[in-house]
């Protein structure tokens, strides 16, 4: 129940062009038991938890936003925010696990 | 009547078992410990700066089905510039085991300081947003979430 079988799956969905000033949405989903730290086993043991506690976007390096998440959040966390299309460029999002592992994805975006 | 007594025996039946069921599988996300302190976790958050009510825009189901996945969206009303912004948005929500839901933290490159998620709640409860703004003010709204069958909120 605790334990991880399979490496967390990115996935973003974004458009891959906007005009410049265009508001775009941005979508992402992890796959991750997010285990809250609340439950405990069938033995009566809690179980410790592990979440993706902090989300992150960057665009050409630079931060847009971020999401701390709490042991709230649902499995499989979703988020979804704005940015504002102002030049060609590549968005990064970074999810940071409790154990320090990171996982990354990138997508590229033409402004034009 | 052999007949109906019959069938109210299959419907205990069905319904013990449903019961039994829930338990099973619901069990262990009823371990909760005592609701959180969202005034407390706001204090140490805020240091008792006040918080107005309005430009928030809440967007949470009335009744939610199941407790495990509550969809959640918020939307500030702000002209996104570098000099008037929303910093942050903050959501709390007072009967699950902990208050914090999730903190949101724009930048005037969003455009549009609005944003969703998903998240546990672990029965009937407020969820309490506060924005924070560039200069410092604080926005607040709240919504009462009923819940039907309770996720295990963090």
């Amino acid at each position: 129940m605790s334990t991880m079988t399979t490496r967390p799956t990115p996935r973003v969905r974004l458009p891959s062009s906007a005009k410049a000033g265009e508001l775009i949405e941005i979508k992402s989903l992890i796959s991750h038991e997010m285990e809250s730290g609340q439950r405990r086993d069938a033995g009566g043991q809690p179980i410790p938890r592990r979440i993706i506690n902090s989300f992150r976007a960057t665009f050409n390096g630079k931060e847009v936003f971020r999401a701390a998440w709490h042991p709230a959040i649902s499995a499989n966390p979703y988020q979804s925010f704005f940015v504002k299309a102002a030049e060609s460029g590549e968005f990064e999002f970074t999810w940071t696990d409790d154990d320090g592992t990171v996982y990354s994805s990138k997508n590229k975006i033409t402004v034009g | 009547m052999a007949h109906d007594l019959q069938a109210a025996t299959r419907r205990q039946a069905l319904a013990i078992g449903t019961a039994a069921f829930v338990a099973a599988v619901l069990a262990p996300h009823l371990v909760m410990a005592k609701p959180a302190d969202v005034e407390a976790e706001m204090a140490k958050l805020f240091s008792g700066r006040n918080a107005a009510e309005g430009r928030i825009k809440l967007d949470l189901p009335a009744i939610a089905e199941n407790g495990l996945v509550v969809p959640l969206a918020v939307d500030v009303e702000s002209p996104m510039t570098d000099a008037d912004f929303v910093r942050a948005v903050h959501v709390f929500a007072d009967g699950n085991p902990l208050p914090g839901v999730v903190s949101f933290f724009f930048t005037p490159a969003c455009g549009k300081a609005a944003a969703s998620t998903r998240m546990r709640l672990a029965q009937t409860q407020n969820i309490i947003a506060v924005a924070e703004m560039s200069d410092g003010k604080l926005f607040t709204a709240r919504q009462e979430v009923k819940v039907t069958i309770g996720g295990c909120g963090g």
